[in-house]
């Protein structure tokens, strides 16, 4: 295959780009969205633009190796701009686009940053909120111009104006891009990214040119992506997660990012893109799940009884017919007309008609929301990785699914157990380093240069990796069974009431868990009963809703009694909160995943009150709005009793 | 740090007086408009601004008074004159077509601006579908403006009455205008609408330098946005001035507070 050639031979991320520029430089590479209207870069011109930005930003002094800050939502120019750091031996530290200038203060002051590209006015001003607690930041280039016209500032420089530097540049100068790119090796660092700190500070994670490349070449060659795949990029850039799937792969297998208009919009540039490969984070197809759920209940009742009835037959034998094994003529007969009545629609206001290949990562996923698209003929798998191992330790094998684990090791990583648990990773994907941190560096590698992932699993007798939890919070209860956290709460979060989970129980006699509600599923299942609400609290505290999430809660119990090791994890008492757990608020990471401790500090109240018998609990609670102002709420939460079940213990 | 200078006068009032029968709306008012400024007309209830606002437009005859607009006295006119001279506005009670796209409503703001006649318009042929394209660039620069990409393809009816009304806003801003009336923009707002609201008009005025007259009740609102505001009471002009005059006016406060009543 041609296509292989190109990451055979080139092994850094600007050498890719050129060898695409040349082998099929009018081809698409990036999209977006303007003024209603696709507007499309191709690799020629995309290698064009990103040399030009560094020579733009040489002539204001870039050297090798230097930190630049990348700030943003995916827009073309910002992955051009990772690009161009790159050809210059700099290293691109995409950081969150939707953090407080407090919280970029740590990353921009730790990683010495002389250099930002940022999205928009918003981001300038965040920068110039604090920059007088960054004495290394220099300069500050903008893609969107739009309110800044009255920024006088010399440092702040518009992309377009640092590409016509650049472009003189080049014409006095047309070796020095070339040279620049040519001392490029693939042991540097290709970029930085920041762990999003579920404890402690968060760290930079410096991977090099050949970990994300070799991670990335798994990766197209195990799912035979090549240049005609497109591909929507609308995570973070900052996330491991979104650097992998869109800009390594697509500079590795020459295929095309597409970047939605705004951040609002993505459902429906998800149509019109109609994308082949896709990763999302299991919360995503949550709510988009949630939201056909929703949208069937308002339906009349013809069509409800029409999505029942192929959602059962898909049921049945959809996920079978996805991974090729064998199906009676009938279903397939049913299966086939549901195709038509069902799935193709359903699959078509997803924006999911082409896709072949689509991944979901960062979280465990609940296995019925798995088996849904599963068994509508969207070829969903899970993987597993982290920063440190550029996302990119385990995949699932077309045909070989089970949602319960994250498939077998990836082409050339070897993962193996460590005698606690732990699951340990080595390859050539893995960091070079945590940057400054020489001790978390040597804490994280052991000597053997395993990876400690932090993550308790164990192998299946197939070969496949199970997640059970972090290693660190997996606990046991007071009578000594294993209490894994996480494990109930995601089982809790896939009922669409549930937003979010946070369960407590290690060292305790019983298991406790706050609730949060989902605003959208819970208002819609009030309104259709005439219940009504003033707000997010006063839905949260009313009786019918408690009443509600305590039959989800029921259903738990009864799953976890039927597995055995885990019946003493039931949940005994819950509180449904009175506020949304934010990340505005340090209660959730930028990730959205939950800071358990902080939020058994901030709580420890209502613990105490679920712990002691109480049947109502009064707190007031400190919150921080999104201008960056706080005010308080109060509440005085109801304390539910939840029905469990007794183990059936089976004779031995 | 505004870069926008405030011009010549554009737009002058001279002892407007308006009845309507035995009612006397307006009686004797003179006060003017300069080019790119933003002007406010506030008033407690029934003191004659929306009155006013329709005498700018074109959609009241005064019986006594002369207004220039542009140094030319203007004759009585219509409506779709004042359109057609490049003043746009928007309504107290929001005037959109429920059933229609964000994109459609605000296509019709363009309605002045189209040459094309009916059959080319029928056949999108011509010179119809040319102007079409160049239309359709202009009303997606004022979706992306206004932020509302989002919303482009939902009918009006379904939006929230915030966004009905930054709509509504865009459709006045697809005319191009000169000079923008808007009647109670932030009308039963909330806080963070009528901030996303300001901000929008404070850049209409800055990006496109049209002169905005406007009429509002949120003092806060008022006095942060305005270069000028002139105070109506019972029809009458008792205050003229920049924000921290009229704030300190004796005959303003005692309207406001009722005092002396």
């Amino acid at each position: 295959m041609p296509e292989t050639a190109a990451w055979q031979a080139q092994d850094t991320f600007p050498r890719l780009l050129l060898e695409h520029a040349r082998v099929r430089g009018g081809k698409a590479a990036m999209r977006e969205k303007h003024l209603g209207i696709w507007q499309t870069w191709s690799w020629g011109e995309v290698a064009e633009r990103a040399g030009a930005l560094a020579c733009g930003l040489a002539e204001l002094g870039l050297r090798r190796g230097d930190n630049v800050a990348i700030i943003g939502d995916n827009r073309p120019n910002l992955y051009m701009a990772m690009l161009a750091v790159q050809c210059l031996g700099g290293v691109p530290v995409p950081l969150y686009q939707d953090a407080v200038a407090d919280e970029m203060k740590f990353v921009l002051q730790d990683a010495s940053i002389r250099f930002a590209l940022v999205e928009d006015q918003e981001q300038v001003d965040k920068l110039l909120e604090i920059r007088e607690q960054l004495p290394a930041l220099e300069h500050i280039a903008y893609d969107d111009p739009r309110g800044m016209r009255h920024y006088a500032q010399p440092f702040l420089h518009d992309i377009e104006a640092l590409l016509a530097v650049g472009r003189v540049r080049q014409q006095d100068h047309p070796d020095f891009l070339g040279e620049e790119i040519d001392k490029g090796g693939s042991d540097d660092v290709s970029v930085m990214l920041y762990t999003s700190g579920t404890t402690g500070k968060p760290k930079g994670v410096c991977l090099t040119h050949r970990a994300f490349i070799s991670a990335a070449q798994g990766g197209v060659e195990f799912d035979r992506l090549g240049p005609d795949d497109e591909v929507l990029s609308y995570l973070p850039m900052a996330w491991v997660g979104d650097h992998l799937f869109s800009l390594a792969q697509a500079t590795v297998a020459g295929f095309a990012i597409n970047c939605p208009e705004s951040g609002e919009t993505v459902m429906n540039d998800l149509r019109e893109i109609g994308p082949t490969y896709y990763f999302a984070p299991p919360r995503v197809f949550e709510n988009l799940l949630t939201q056909v759920t929703i949208r069937m209940e308002d339906a009349s009742p013809l069509k409800r009884r029409l999505f029942d009835y192929f959602m059962a037959v898909a049921r049945r034998c959809g996920a079978d017919i996805l991974d090729g094994k064998p199906v009676g003529a009938g279903d397939r007969l049913r299966y086939a007309l549901g195709n038509v009545l069902v799935y193709g629609p359903l699959k078509n206001v997803l924006g999911m008609s082409r896709i072949r290949v689509a991944y979901t990562a960062g979280a465990a996923i609940g296995p019925d929301l798995f088996r849904f698209y599963r068994s509508i003929g969207i070829n969903l798998k899970q993987l597993y990785g982290q920063t440190e191992t550029c996302a990119y330790v385990c995949l699932q094998p077309d045909g070989e699914i089970k949602f319960d684990s994250v498939g077998k090791p990836a082409p050339g990583v070897e993962v193996k157990i460590a005698d606690n648990g732990e699951i340990l990773v080595r390859g050539p994907n893995l960091l070079k380093e945590y940057y400054k941190r020489p001790d978390a560096t040597a804490e994280a590698l052991d000597g053997e240069g395993y990876f400690l992932t932090g993550d308790a699993g164990f192998f299946d007798e197939d070969g496949h990796l199970k997640i059970i939890d972090r290693a660190k919070d997996v606990g046991k209860l007071g009578n000594g069974a294993m209490f894994a956290p996480n494990y109930i709460e995601n089982k809790l979060k896939f009922f669409p009431y549930v937003k979010e989970a946070v369960a407590f129980g290690h060292q305790r006699e019983h298991v406790c868990a706050f609730i949060n509600i989902d605003i959208g599923a819970v208002g819609n299942w009030a309104e259709r009963r005439g219940i009504a609400y003033s707000g997010y609290a006063d839905l949260a505290g009313k009786a019918e809703v408690g009443e509600l999430i305590r039959q989800c809660v029921e259903q738990v119990n009864q799953q976890l009694v039927a597995e055995g090791m885990l019946a003493d994890s039931q949940v005994h008492r819950f509180l449904v909160l009175h506020k949304e757990l934010d990340p505005d608020d340090d209660e959730l990471t930028r990730t959205r995943k939950v800071r358990r401790n902080f939020v058994a500090d901030k709580y420890r109240v209502l613990i105490d009150a679920l712990y002691s018998g109480l049947d109502s609990q009064y707190i007031e609670t400190l919150v921080r709005f999104e201008d960056g102002r706080t005010g308080k709420v109060a509440a005085d939460l109801r304390i539910h009793d939840a029905k469990t079940f007794a183990a059936e213990r089976l004779a031995a | 740090m505004s870069g926008r200078k405030i011009g010549e006068v554009i737009l002058d009032l001279q002892n407007i007086s308006l009845r309507f029968g035995g009612v006397k709306a307006l009686t004797d008012i003179s006060f003017d408009v300069r080019e790119h400024e933003i002007r406010a007309i506030i008033g407690p209830n029934g003191a004659g601004k929306s009155s006013m606002l329709n005498v700018i437009n074109g959609v009241y005859h005064p019986q006594e008074g002369k207004i220039f607009w542009r140094g030319q006295e203007r004759r009585k006119m219509e409506p779709h004159e004042a359109a057609q001279q490049n003043i746009a506005r928007t309504f107290q009670n929001i005037a959109l077509f429920k059933g229609m796209s964000v994109l459609d409503n605000i296509m019709t703001g363009r309605i002045t601006k189209m040459r094309a006649n009916f059959i080319e318009h029928a056949l999108w042929f011509g010179r119809a579908r040319r102007e079409e394209l160049e239309h359709r660039r202009r009303v997606e620069e004022v979706i992306d403006f206004l932020e509302i990409q989002h919303i482009r393809k939902t009918p009006v009816g379904r939006l929230p009455y915030g966004l009905q009304k930054r709509v509504e806003l865009g459709r006045a801003l697809a005319a191009e205008p000169a000079m923008l009336l808007l009647d109670e923009p932030m009308a039963g707002m909330n806080v963070e609408e009528k901030q996303d609201m300001c901000r929008f008009i404070l850049d209409v005025n800055d990006q496109f330098g049209t002169t905005i007259v406007l009429i509002e009740h949120d003092m806060g609102v008022v006095m942060d946005i305005s270069d000028r505001v002139v105070v109506l009471d019972y029809g009458k002009k008792i205050g003229d001035g920049v924000p921290d005059e009229v704030k300190n006016n004796e005959d303003v406060i005692r309207a406001y507070l009722g005092a002396g009543h």
